[in-house]
């Protein structure tokens, strides 16, 4: 896996080259580097994460008492539409793919940039006006229908807020279907000719999958809700039940993206957890070709899985016994994932960074995730369980206790890389822990409530439930101030954090071998590949002898 | 690699988490009663999955509890961890028992699927309503009153070729037997209205004997709702413009709450009713009841029901539903 005779070209040449890193207004403009973009996805999506996030505490404000007294029971539902929308599509797919993939997957696999940089930007650019006119359709009342946006309660219900909504959808998903082509065409042809396909790193794998999907599901999901808009504004009736329309449709146009939308939530993800892992371990990822197949394998398999949304609404008997397998079949892979980073850690010397904390907090979180999906991909549980706070509580295990811990680890690892900077570890720990709590004590007495009988997007409910709602409202209030240590953190360190060298974590891809942060191109001369992007304790390095090891982990 | 020894350490262990997650799997309490023929299946099912979900559990935080301690870095210690990249009969294994796990439960979870009656919706010889002509009209269009409507359609053989569109859950025995016992549903913003179509009077809430083979023919007048009630473990949508179906015996007297479980409107929360399961006795003096009063107090309902608005129908419900009559008028006239 290694070709250690070809040795390291010394890529840092001393001279200050001052047109050779950018200002801080370049990342306000139409920039076409992939790490301004990349930073620009990070950032702008942390901001809409803040954003649904305040939506998400005012919603668990108004769960802490049984009857709607907070605020409307209209603005709760435009909150619960639009936190579901904000958090997908404006944060965890643009953070994960937009934002982490561009800014690494140039970097890892040794390109100056992207394939197509002025596709790039502009698929960056077309995320700040969906955002804009999804905060601006609260002036038209919110969209209210949810994030699934079923008709006929998408068809008559805040008409104006509601097209907002499916203008703002298709603009991001034009954005991901441009990224994806984009990742698609860098990763193929823009390698090194020395970085060999089963030395490629385990995230542009993921990304790779990840961009694969997104070219096969979106335009699905553009066509649905295409004629959603036709069927709000011009008289169409696809999907209006009373002239002929058939409003199931919808829901199998929806879902056939949806679903896949779950691993472009989670994809790119794996494939952080499998950098960060190796490098804080100090260990040899275990399973290189078992992870990098499972993500086909996921891929492959998520096409067909889409009806276990739909297991109580008009779908045939077969239908919901056929999706009820396909589902369970995806478990297998991904278990492989799971038991492949558990066994990454045996025999390591563990750093407990915060990237690591996070990582580990994740897969602590995952496996639950992944149990009760497991549950809820038979037809018999789920026609129990279907729409209630149970399945609340498995996608926010999935999405935030995965997606977002993720989010997390990455950006702890690649901060230096990213700034220059390394990030103060002692808040990263208090982020840390501030968020576990939260996301437990917010999620998991949740499943209890969806077994027990209560619905999901209900704004009022049964006062049976109101000291377990209590509780996750608490845990919301933690969750909520568990940013401020990582705000504090992120901002006071990009200007005045320790100063990080070009590898500070001593790690092994390519990214490392820049300076921190890479000046524009990339590298003064391309770097060859000498080892194994997960090459520990290999070829006698297990002493990484002179190098400036810039943080240590104590 | 190094094998991990097969200890008598991790022997206990392993016996310490059988024992654990079985005992789990019987003791978790997060299930509601079971009141239906079907609920104690879905609890089988469950609960199994919970023992081998609290044991997969089990073994993979205890996994990764015990690697984060014992190889964690030490004090100035600089070096590399050992450097293994793969071990395929550990990697065959653990691809193979969850595959074999699922299997399993995929074939478990037929057989339940069947046993419920998910296999045959639209396989009685009932005939239901059609969702154009059930009792609460909003549509000018629908003129035609309920008793001439619902009466005609119960003797009315096409039923049953309609039926085959039908989805939701079916008789468990997969017999072409009627059910003992009718209701039509239909959701509305924000409540369900239950029609009895033989005895031709409609509730605000649903009254069955126990013991008795229910059908409940489920329809939605505006939008997309979803009938839920958590102790019977069955849920089916009311979807416009299509019908659906849920066939149940409730087995344990008493009164569990009817949720709606798909986003409706603003009041979608509100939108909760009961299920009182009587015994027969009780149940024959609840219909007795109904027919008198409402033939009594209602001749307005029996003759046009669609000059009524929801809001003037539902006003005798609106205490149980926990919102007023005006709010839905409100809720109406704003679409
Ligand atoms: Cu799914
Ligand atoms: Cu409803």
């Amino acid at each position: 896996m290694t070709q250690a005779e070809v040795s390291i070209p010394s890529h840092a040449t001393e001279h200050e080259h001052a047109h050779k890193a950018w200002k801080w207004y370049d990342y306000f403009t139409f920039n076409v580097d992939h790490k301004v973009i990349g930073i620009q996805y990070l950032v702008t999506s942390f901001v809409f994460y803040l954003i649904g996030g305040l939506m998400a505490v005012a919603m668990r404000t108004e769960l802490a008492t049984p009857d709607p007294d907070f605020i409307d029971p209209s603005l709760y539902n435009a909150f619960l539409t639009n936190h579901g929308t904000i958090m997908i599509f404006l944060w965890i797919v643009p953070a994960a793919i937009g934002g982490f993939g561009n800014f690494l997957v140039p970097l890892m696999i040794g390109a100056r940039d992207m394939a197509f940089p002025k596709l790039n930007a502009i698929a960056y650019w077309l995320n700040p006006p969906a955002g804009l006119l999804l905060l601006g359709s609260f002036f038209f009342g919110g969209a209210q229908a949810g994030w699934t946006s079923y008709p006929p309660l998408s068809e008559i219900t805040a008409n104006v807020a509601q097209s907002m909504w499916i203008l703002a959808i298709v603009l991001v998903g034009t954005s991901s279907i441009l990224g994806s082509v984009n990742f698609i065409v860098t990763i193929i042809k823009m390698r090194v000719p020395s970085l060999k396909w089963d030395e490629l790193p385990l995230f542009c794998w993921a990304i790779l999958a990840t961009s694969l999907l997104a070219l096969c599901s979106t335009p699905v999901l553009a066509a649905g809700l295409t004629l959603l808009l036709f069927d709000i504004n011009f008289g169409t009736s696809f999907f209006k039940p009373d002239e002929g329309g058939n409003v199931v449709m919808y829901q199998h146009l929806f879902w056939f993206y949806s679903h896949p939308a779950v691993y472009l939530m989670i994809l790119p993800i794996f494939g952080i957890m499998s950098e960060v892992i190796p490098v804080h371990a100090r260990k040899p990822i275990f399973g290189y070709k078992a992870i990098a197949y499972s993500s086909l394998a996921i891929c492959v398999v998520g096409l067909f899985v889409w009806v276990h949304h739909m297991f109580t609404s008009g779908t045939p008997p077969w239908m919901r016994l056929f999706f009820t397998i396909s589902t369970l079949i995806v478990a297998v892979p991904t278990g492989v994932k799971i038991f492949s980073w558990v066994a990454t850690l045996w025999g390591g010397k563990i750093r407990f960074t915060s990237a690591m904390l996070f990582a580990v907090g994740l897969l602590a979180m995952f496996v639950l995730g992944g149990l009760s999906g497991v549950t809820l991909g038979t037809a018999p549980v789920d026609i129990h369980v279907h729409d209630t706070y149970y399945v609340v509580a498995h996608f926010h295990y999935v999405l935030f206790g995965g997606s977002v811990f993720g989010i997390y680890a990455g950006i702890y690892h690649w901060y230096p890389k990213m700034t220059g900077r390394m990030m103060n570890e002692t808040l990263g720990r208090i982020h840390f822990v501030m968020t576990f709590i939260g996301t437990n004590l917010t999620f998991l007495p949740m499943h209890q409530l969806g077994l027990q009988g209560m619905p999901r997007r209900v704004a009022m409910y049964d006062p049976q439930f109101a000291t377990v709602n209590q509780l996750c409202t608490i845990g919301a209030f933690v969750l909520a101030f568990s940013t401020v240590p990582f705000l504090i953190n992120a901002i006071w360190s990009w200007s005045r954090g320790e100063k990080a060298s070009g590898n500070p974590w001593n790690a092994l891809t390519l990214e490392w071998t820049t300076d921190s942060p890479p000046m524009i191109e990339n590298w003064e001369v391309l770097p060859v590949v000498t080892n194994g992007p997960y090459a520990y304790g290999m070829n006698g390095r297990s002493a990484p002898a002179e190098e400036e090891v810039a943080v240590s982990s104590r | 690699m190094k094998q991990i020894p097969v200890s008598l350490l991790t022997l206990t262990a392993g016996v310490a988490v059988t024992l654990i997650s079985l005992w789990v799997g019987q003791n978790h309490g997060l299930l509601p009663e079971q009141a239906s023929e079907q609920a104690p299946l879905v609890d089988g099912l469950f609960n199994v999955m919970m023992v081998i979900g609290t044991a997969l559990f089990l073994v993979v935080e205890g996994a990764l509890l015990y690697f984060l301690i014992v190889f964690r870095k030490r004090e100035g210690d600089e070096e590399d961890g050992i450097p293994i990249e793969e071990n395929l009969p550990l990697e065959a294994f653990w691809t193979a028992i969850p595959a074999i796990i699922v299997i399993g439960l995929g074939i478990y979870s037929v057989a339940v699927f069947q046993e419920m009656g998910g296999l045959s919706p639209g396989h009685t010889m009932m005939a239901h309503h059609s969702p154009k002509s059930t009792l609460v009209a909003q549509a000018p269009s629908n003129d035609s009153p309920i008793g001439g409507d619902v009466m005609p359609l119960l003797a009315d053989a096409e039923g049953v070729e309609e039926g085959e569109a039908k989805y939701g859950i079916g008789a468990a025995n997969q017999s072409s037997k009627p059910a003992d016992l009718v209701v039509n549903v239909t959701g509305i913003q924000f409540a369900w209205l239950f029609n009895y179509p033989e005895e031709n009077f409609m509730a605000g809430e649903l009254h069955v004997p126990v013991g008795a083979d229910v059908l409940l023919n489920l329809s939605a007048q505006d939008v997309i709702h979803s009938f839920w009630v958590p102790q019977f473990r069955l849920k089916q949508d009311a979807i416009p413009g299509e019908r659906t179906e849920l066939r149940f015996v409730a087995t344990k007297p008493g009164t569990y709450p009817v949720v709606c479980t798909e986003l409706c409107g603003s009041y979608h929360g509100g939108m909760r009713s009961q299920v009182v399961v009587h015994t027969p006795e009780e149940f024959g003096e609840w219909i007795e009841q109904n027919r008198v009063a409402q033939k009594d107090t209602n001749q307005t309902i029996a003759s046009n029901p669609a000059a009524m608005t929801p809001s003037e129908f539902l006003e005798p419900y609106s205490q149980e539903m926990g919102i007023t009559g005006d709010t839905i008028a409100q809720l109406h006239s704003h679409p």
